[in-house]
């Protein structure tokens, strides 16, 4: 069963409040980080929630995604909660890493969030892999790699595809074209006019999709679920979309115009999503506002949660290098001086 | 394999040689857990470059037994990712020296799983692959980098000089919920010796072997140095009483059985087919002055390819590669 039924209008509310979660959660982000309170960097996914959410409603709540350095959008869609995520953009031992991963390397791999990755083009290798792990073992799921259009110039995004696609694997590959690979535009980096035409090197199925119209990736998802369950092979999808912000909080700009950016702001996933809903009756335009002010307040008080919560004891740097730890950790920790002056915890042995 | 059987130590042993240790690692691994599985270039129809898993596709099927295309990257990545779903995959690189386009995977994937996601995964998976010279095979597939990896955090890496350590350490690695490289050197598969047959035969991953017992000079070596050091202490054995270390484990290493030699004999002599410089040695090296540099009786001798890479020529591959007369001429420098 999908994760969100975009079919029924309990669904379709759904979907409009994860999208609503993300922006949220994004905007709330980049201020916090503006304002030095998360350190590090940060990469918003506002413009893209369509995406996200469209293809993990799609998804069924067992099945495995991979996904970028981009990734707070794929987390929240994929069902993580904004509590934890916000904790580990604060690097708090209550974050889902601990504090260890941070804005680039939240996961859940439980939830089947097989981590956010600051290396363009790693997660489809990853994704094949659970794929194969999940044929292997006949379970019913599917692994979902999502990835940008700079990532589609990256040669292992291609190996995964050959293997994925040579081996049947129960494998999606969804480029979320956001027009720029970091300053880059996408017609200076490839020179395929769409990059679904990729799938055609690979013989298998490929579709360029409108990335701010979240029916259109919920359907093209769930027909290459289906097609994966089948034993048909892996499916490549090419969603068209737009980042509002830059590659990363703080970045000039200096490759786009002002005007493209209000063209496509004027195509903005949820506002569209929503007045659909509106005009079909699903909801009203105050339900609407009122469901925006919910999740902003649900964001607020993940914010509140994170700067408050604790932050790590720093001899956890030490801990989760290995399933059995080695000597080494301890005989090298023991000379650590701790950053406030202290003596070092464990001595040499 | 002989069918020839012994006992060592009161438990049944029996001959075999380093490449039919290793296969039957996998096999039999392969029959306790069905979540492992083997995937790699020519390693099913083909039986392995090096026959090392000949008759297993017959055995468990070509699920298990995968040939992939030549796609390091693509393949190395999938076992990461099966990996972390809860398989067990064993992946052989062909040649380390095609370690190089898999190492983004390797390096910000499998290494750092674990530990970027707060310890919330697991990475039971082990890679298998070649190193060494002598084989006329030239630069591109005669390197010896397992310090690359002994090196590199969250991987833990072993590197068995005998057959019952390659055995012992393959079912250790296999086991493992870390990520291991699992390096096996070409010149030794046809080199034979006794292995335990009893199928949880395993061996500790962080432990060194003392495979000869001296009292003059401590010789520490891997792989092929390991025999190549064996037969230089028994031509020496009417003048020198040499003890021989096969320390099997790069990554944990075992300090305490080194300094422990060390203290014995106090002269060393370090023997690894790496490049000296930054060599395992080095780490070796460094470990013993940290723990017994009051025990030294005279600086410590580094053995290994003298930062040059492997040549084709047979001339000139033989004047870069170590060997006993090597080893030899070290222990002389120090006695």
């Amino acid at each position: 069963m999908v994760s969100i039924d975009i079919e029924t209008e309990d669904g379709q509310k759904e979907a409009l409040r994860r999208m609503m979660l993300i922006r949220s959660f994004d905007d709330t982000a980049g201020t916090l980080f503006a304002d030095g309170e998360i350190p590090g960097f940060v990469h918003l996914y506002i413009g893209e929630e369509g995406v996200g959410v469209g293809a993990c409603a799609a998804l069924e709540p067992d099945d495995y995604i991979t996904s970028t350095h981009r990734g707070h959008g794929h987390c929240i869609a994929k069902g993580l909660e904004p509590q934890s995520m916000m904790a580990e953009l604060y690097g708090k031992r209550d974050g889902y890493c601990n504090g260890k991963g941070g804005s680039m390397h939240i996961a859940d791999v439980d939830a089947g969030m097989l981590g956010a990755n600051g290396i363009v083009g790693a997660g489809p290798p990853l994704a094949t892999g659970a794929a194969l792990s999940a044929a292997q073992k006949d379970e019913d799921r599917v692994a979902l790699a999502f990835f940008g259009d700079g990532a589609v110039a990256q040669g292992q995004v291609h190996e995964a595809i050959n293997l994925a696609a040579t081996w049947d694997l129960p494998a999606i590959f969804l480029v979320e074209n956001n027009q720029f690979g970091e300053g880059t535009p996408v017609e200076k980096q490839h020179n395929l006019e769409n990059l679904s035409e990729t799938a055609e090197a690979y013989d298998i199925p490929g579709f360029t999709i409108d990335g701010m119209d979240i029916t259109a990736v919920y359907e093209a998802v769930q027909e290459a679920r289906e097609r994966a369950r089948n034993g048909d092979g892996p499916t490549f999808i090419e969603a068209d979309t737009y980042r509002f912000r830059g590659h990363f909080e703080g970045d000039q700009q200096p490759y786009r115009e002002d005007d493209d950016i209000q063209e496509w702001q004027s195509r903005c996933p949820i506002d569209s999503f929503a007045s659909r809903l509106v005009d079909a009756g699903v909801m009203t335009d105050d339900e609407v506002e009122s469901l925006r002010a919910e999740v902003d307040e649900e964001i607020a008080a993940a914010a509140e949660y994170a700067q408050n919560a604790d932050e790590p004891d720093p001899t956890e740097a030490y801990d989760d290098m290995y399933a059995v730890s080695v000597p080494e950790l301890t005989m090298f920790a023991g000379r650590s001086v701790r950053a406030d002056g202290g003596s070092p915890t464990n001595t040499d042995q | 394999m002989s069918t020839e059987t012994g006992t060592t130590h009161g438990k049944s042993t029996e001959t075999m040689t380093v490449r039919e240790a290793i296969r039957e690692a996998m096999r039999e691994e392969m029959q306790r857990d069905e979540d492992v599985f083997l995937m790699g270039e020519d390693v099913g129809l083909f039986g392995g470059v090096f026959d090392v898993s000949n008759g297993l596709l017959e055995d468990f099927g070509e699920e298990r037994v995968k040939d992939t295309p030549i796609s390091e990257a693509g393949f190395l990545g999938a076992g990461v990712g099966a990996a972390a779903t809860g398989s067990r995959p064993i992946v052989e690189i062909m040649f380390s020296d095609f370690m190089g386009v898999a190492m983004e995977q390797t390096m910000n994937q499998m290494a750092k799983m674990r530990y970027m996601f707060g310890g919330k995964t697991e990475m039971p998976i082990t890679v298998r692959t070649t190193e060494g010279g002598g084989m006329g095979a030239a630069s591109q597939h005669s390197g010896t980098v397992h310090t690359w990896f002994a090196h590199f955090p969250g991987i833990i890496a072993v590197a068995p000089g005998t057959p019952a350590a390659a055995k012992g350490l393959l079912k250790s690695a296999i086991r493992s919920d870390d990520p291991v490289f699992f390096f096996e050197n070409k010149m030794i598969y046809e080199q034979s010796g006794e292995v335990p047959t009893d199928p949880d035969f395993t061996l500790p991953i962080g432990e060194a072997s003392v495979e000869r017992e001296g009292d003059d000079v401590t010789v520490i070596a891997t792989q092929r140095l390991v025999g190549e050091s064996l037969q230089a202490a028994e031509e020496l054995d009417s003048e020198l009483s040499v003890e021989v270390i096969d320390l099997r484990s790069l990554y944990p290493l075992d300090t305490e059985t080194i300094v422990d030699s060390l203290e014995k004999t106090g002269r060393v002599v370090i023997a690894d087919e790496s490049p000296i410089s930054y060599g395992t040695h080095a780490e070796v090296m460094a470990r013993l002055m940290e723990n017994g540099f009051y025990s030294l009786d005279a600086p410590p001798e580094r053995i290994g390819v003298p930062d040059t890479h492997i040549p084709f020529s047979p001339s000139l591959e033989q004047e870069v590669l170590p060997s006993a007369a090597d080893v030899t001429a070290a222990i002389r420098r120090l006695t």
